[in-house]
């Protein structure tokens, strides 16, 4: 019988299913249902929402200044050597700068791929581990970078 | 006593052929799935001769009434009030009976399919349950503490203008299922169910705005919105649906509403 219903046949009704015996319910995907956890009572994401703005307009100011001075300014990029990197982070200033531009980048890239992740990835599990790499990813670089900055020793051999 | 007129419209078949002239050639390119025979979905083309000022839903009716009557769609009042016959027109969500196929370019075939993100149950029908469960967990209805007032209660002319736009919404479903965020998740509240809280949050009768605005405030809710202004577009009442959701947002954050 079932074999049989895989023909098509628009014009003739089909006998197959019946008031006793009604078409299989179909389920949307992701439905929300009564069981759908209802995510708690926090802010996450208002939070994540207002850091994305506020950390974007930072960005602006410092990701430009920083192009301007590396590629522009004094000779543009044919300036940029190691002497010009240690002469720079001798300054607190510039560590500041390139510090919180490293930590406002990658949180705010981060947080971008999560929504691209929680958009895009159907499935349960592939949206788990596509954000544990990307945490992890997120975690190392910014823990490297950070190391980096603090510890640069302008007299290595 | 006959009539030079009389004579001419008994008489002649060319009085017929006259009256066809406004008529044009179309085709209409229907999605057709009937789980009760295929799983399969298939594009099924009818030609047709219309007035192009006739809407699309009359077309529909040509092929259901006089060619094949196994096509299925919804559509109650025919007059763009009911919300019943949202579909996706040449793949722009559109009242199938507000849109005239004469402004939808009828030289090419006229795509019909069911809109997206819900599930299809037969041809042009889906299940809107989804859709309905969003908008019932907005509790879109009229919240208030203390006794029932025994007139009716007042309201000024200005706040009465504060929620105007969005209690045009006639629950189509055009707007979520424009919506990209919802075609991948149905989890998500979507543009509809925003814009009917956001109906009663700026009312100034109303007690629940904190509920709502928490409920909004959900993994699921307004803060998924990536303002692709796809709703906007959708929307078949005019309703600025993006601006609706981005003042929820702003409510969020002010609690000022």
């Amino acid at each position: 019988m079932s074999a049989e219903s895989n023909s098509v046949d628009l014009t003739s009704s089909s006998s197959q299913y019946s008031v006793e015996n009604p078409a299989p319910f179909i389920e949307a995907a992701r439905a929300r249902t009564k069981r759908t956890p209802r995510g708690g009572r926090t802010n996450f994401e208002m939070q994540a929402w207002v850091f994305m703005r506020l950390s974007g307009i930072l960005l602006v100011v410092l990701v430009l200044g920083h192009l301007l001075i590396q590629l522009v300014l004094d000779g543009g990029v044919s300036k940029i050597g190691f002497a010009f990197v240690a002469g720079r982070w001798a300054s607190p200033f510039w560590q500041v700068w390139d510090l919180l531009m490293l930590w406002l980048a990658m949180l705010h890239g981060a947080n971008g791929l999560r929504t691209v992740i929680n958009d895009y990835a159907e499935r349960d599990n592939t949206r788990f581990w596509l954000k544990m790499v990307l945490y992890a990813a997120t975690v190392f670089t910014v823990l490297l970078g950070t190391l980096v900055i603090f510890t640069f020793d302008p007299n290595i051999q | 006593m006959s009539t030079p007129t009389l004579e001419k419209s008994s008489g002649a078949p060319e009085a017929a052929q006259s009256s066809d002239d406004h008529l044009i050639t179309l085709t209409m390119r229907v999605r057709r799935f009937n789980p009760e025979v295929s799983d399969e979905v298939t594009w099924v083309d009818y030609e047709l001769r219309m007035d192009p000022k006739e809407r699309v839903l009359d077309a529909l009716h040509k092929i259901k009434w006089e060619i094949d009557g196994t096509l299925t769609f919804r559509r109650s009042c025919a007059h763009g009030i009911c919300g019943s016959d949202a579909m996706r027109i040449n793949g722009r969500n559109r009242l199938a009976c507000k849109t005239l196929l004469k402004d939808i370019n009828p030289e090419k075939p006229i795509t019909v399919e069911p809109i997206k993100g819900l599930t299809v149950l037969k041809d042009l029908v889906v299940d809107m349950e989804p859709f309905f469960q969003a908008y019932r967990d907005v509790m879109p209805f009229l919240i208030t503490k203390g006794n029932e007032p025994t007139r009716e209660r007042k309201q000024s002319a200005e706040d009465r203008e504060r929620f105007d736009d969005t209690t045009k919404c006639i629950l189509c479903a055009a707007c979520t299922t424009s919506c990209p965020v919802f075609w991948n998740d149905g989890q998500y509240f979507g543009p509809a169910a925003i814009v009917n809280a956001h109906r009663f949050i700026f009312d100034s009768r109303d007690e629940a705005g904190e509920q709502r605005l928490e409920i909004l405030n959900d993994r699921e809710g307004v803060w998924r919105c990536r303002t692709t202004f796809n709703c906007t577009d959708a929307c078949p009442r005019g309703i600025e649906v993006t601006k609706a959701i981005q003042e929820v947002k702003r409510a969020l954050l002010t609690r000022r509403f």
